[in-house]
């Protein structure tokens, strides 16, 4: 059975800075790999009816995932992870970047911190995810990104509700 | 694109000096200077930030007896509220996908692989 659970969404008093805050009934084993390997990621990480495909990962310090999330009317944006430090099943860094199909980054866009760390809690997994960005006008931009992104993925749920009444 | 001077309640919280004034005025309505007392800058620069929090809609000014009252619009700072909602929006949808990968990579992981590569 699948529980929904709730997304906590915090915004560092630094004003640079989101922490979410999400709790999954699954052992931290199969979490850690849901985020770690590019077969999963692909089945989760865009938001419906966005897609993800990757074209390249190597999940290590030092390494990059590189992948295109992809939409309804076939519009692409390249984005790539910069890998920095992994602690197995606890914790890992990376540098998130928009960029082109060979992983050549894009200015325009403002890169971002992530900071992903794992526990174990009663019969399930405590995820925390931490965004940090140089400074405050650069989240704001990230965030008003999200408002197309945002609208689409209600859009998505709403298809999926109608198509079960 | 031209670029305009923004007013808006982002640009109101942009500023470290912004937020301190908005934190003191959500516990009671201040005087201009019992309000600058709480801070290191001078006078002008604090009346200075008010001066943008009030072309925000954030503070409101009111005239009690011969004192100016700065008053927090609690109603505007909801706006920030509603700026993080699409954002929650995408990490909801994300989340209950992953949900649905855990439930499944619990029973057939091997069959799920199997069948991807068919895709």
């Amino acid at each position: 059975m699948i529980d929904t659970q709730e997304t906590r969404i915090v915004k560092d008093p630094s004003g640079k800075k989101l922490i979410v805050t999400r709790f999954f009934a699954a052992p931290l084993t199969k979490v850690w790999r849901a985020w770690t390997e590019s077969r999963y990621l692909d089945e989760w990480w865009a938001p419906r009816p966005w897609k993800t495909q990757t074209k390249t990962m190597n999940f290590a310090p030092g390494g990059s995932w590189l992948y295109a999330m992809v939409g309804p009317d076939n519009e692409t944006h390249w984005c790539r992870t910069d890998y920095q430090a992994v602690e197995p099943e606890k914790r890992f860094t990376g540098v998130g970047a928009f960029c082109d199909e060979n992983g050549r980054l894009t200015d325009a866009i403002p890169s971002m911190q992530w900071d992903i760390r794992f526990t174990s809690t009663g019969d399930g997994t405590t995820v925390n995810v931490h965004l940090s960005f140089d400074n405050e006008a650069s989240l704001e931009k990230i965030v008003q990104m999200g408002f197309k992104e945002g609208f689409t993925a209600a859009h998505g749920n709403l298809d999926e509700l109608l198509a079960r009444l | 694109m031209s670029q305009t001077t923004r007013r808006d309640v982002f640009q109101a919280i942009a500023d470290p000096t912004r937020r301190g004034i908005l934190t003191l005025l959500t516990l009671q309505a201040m005087t201009p200077n019992a309000l600058a007392d709480h801070f290191d800058s001078s006078r002008q620069a604090v009346s200075k930030h008010v001066g943008i929090l009030t072309e925000c809609g954030l503070v409101t000014q009111q005239q009690t007896g011969r004192e100016i009252y700065y008053h927090l619009n609690t109603q505007k700072i909801k706006e920030v509220d509603a700026w993080l909602e699409p954002f929650r929006k995408i990490w909801e949808g994300r989340f209950s996908q992953l949900d649905e990968l855990l439930n499944n990579i619990k029973t057939n992981d091997h069959d799920r692989h199997t069948r991807n590569k068919d895709r």
